[in-house]
């Protein structure tokens, strides 16, 4: 685990690691700082979890440094069995973060978001930032339970940053990843191409019919990174050896939602070490921005525009009462 | 006419698609075969996810075709939830197109 790893920079952390071996995890630290994304701690929690669920190994040192009660609060240690030798009093930053929690069922999944509302009591834009935060948490982790077929189920933790008005979210999966997922209905050739076409409105793993099937629409990845677009922030999407780094782009340009991610400003990366399942990790700001409303407006001017602008006309609207 | 009031079975944040699905197969979808129609009534669901909405009533405009969607009225949706449910009936109609 390198010294820093945000979304920004998480190839930092991608590329030490080493899958090779999945019977056997070793973890270790920088030797003076240790400071990552949420979406660092559970790929790391995963994979310990994958590990030890195969009868593998897990060991890992005790970093000597500043971050670590961190790194005890977040319960990272607890998920690789090893003892830091220090015991933490969550109190002070309770309500600031939720600790890396493993998820399989819908009711784990309803045991998380309880704890979104607390993490955001008091602050700025609560309301509009909790339905964010609840939305894309429901989003990634589903995909994780429904797709996946991971064996530990879904890792997912979050962490609030009060200087810089930030939530950070990350989810992590031991699953079939994004190819095998997509690859079950369309022709991929990688696990970037799989992202790309996860990432598209109306397309999913289930059926090669755009637009779903009855239980699955295929669009929580689009609608998650309209999320992050709009509020310009980074997404990003690891799986296999594809990373999909979606950064916040200029400041001076106003964030448009887009149906294809090719005209998104991110980052594609191949032949990255090969994660054995899905890494997802968004920042959502509690900034004022866009209200949820809007931005769901601003999703229907896309798919009115560029799904089914030439077809619109011949159809029926929803009726309100 | 038939109620389905979200919230008494999805509270909330109607985010859990197993809950949409039992909505739609047992009650909407008896309801419109039997040429009722039929009142969603949100109240009380701050925020959906597309997912949700889509579970509910996608596959009820693509197996009944577009004109069902006349025989379904939404009542007490927030504008977040408007928006959601305005995308989904529109796509839903896109894929019927497709097929045609």
């Amino acid at each position: 685990m390198p010294n820093s790893a945000g979304l920004q920079n998480i190839e930092a952390f991608v590329r030490r690691l080493d899958t090779s071996d999945l019977s056997n995890l070793r973890v270790s630290f920088h030797d003076r700082w240790v400071a990552v994304h949420p979406v660092v701690l559970a790929a790391v929690a995963c994979a310990g979890a994958l590990v030890t669920q195969n009868g593998g190994k897990v060991s890992s040192e005790v970093p000597k440094v500043a971050t670590l009660p961190y790194l005890v609060v977040m319960r990272l240690f607890d998920w690789l069995g090893v003892n830091p030798g220090i015991s933490v009093t969550e109190h002070e930053a309770a309500g600031r973060f939720i600790p890396l929690t493993q998820i399989r069922t819908d009711a784990d999944l309803a045991a998380f978001m309880v704890k979104v509302t607390p993490l955001l009591h008091g602050q700025p834009h609560q309301r509009e930032a909790v339905n964010y935060i609840k939305y894309v948490v429901s989003e990634l982790v589903r995909n994780a339970l429904e797709h996946a077929a991971s064996q530990v189920g879904a890792f997912a933790c979050a962490q609030y940053y009060k200087n810089t008005k930030r939530v950070s979210i990350g989810v992590a999966d031991a699953g079939i990843g994004i190819q095998a997922s997509m690859s079950r209905s369309h022709p991929v050739r990688s696990s970037l191409e799989a992202i790309e076409l996860a990432l598209r409105p109306g397309i999913t793993g289930t059926t090669a019919r755009y637009g779903g099937t009855e239980y699955n629409a295929g669009a929580g990845l689009f609608f998650t990174k309209a999320i992050a677009r709009a509020s310009r922030n980074f997404f990003v999407i690891y799986s296999g050896d594809g990373l999909f780094k979606l950064r916040k782009g200029s400041s001076r340009v106003e964030p448009v939602i887009q149906a294809d991610p090719k005209m998104d400003p991110a980052t594609w990366r191949n032949e990255m070490p090969t994660w054995p399942g899905t890494v997802t990790g968004i920042d959502v700001s509690l900034e004022a921005g866009r209200t949820f409303a809007q931005l769901m407006s601003a999703i229907g001017d896309v798919y009115h525009r560029e799904v089914a602008a030439d077809k619109k006309a011949r159809y029926r609207r929803p009726t309100f009462t | 006419m038939t109620v389905v009031v979200v919230a008494d079975a999805a509270g909330a944040f109607a985010e859990n698609k197993d809950v949409a699905r039992n909505l739609r197969r047992e009650l909407l979808v008896p309801a419109l075969a039997g040429g009722e129609t039929v009142t969603i009534d949100f109240g009380g669901v701050e925020l959906a996810t597309q997912s949700f909405i889509h579970a509910l009533v996608s596959d009820v405009i693509r197996s009944m075709g577009p004109n069902v969607v006349d025989s379904i009225a939404f009542r007490n949706c927030n504008d977040a939830i408007r928006g959601l449910i305005e995308i989904v009936v529109e796509y839903s109609q896109e894929g019927l197109q497709d097929e045609e």
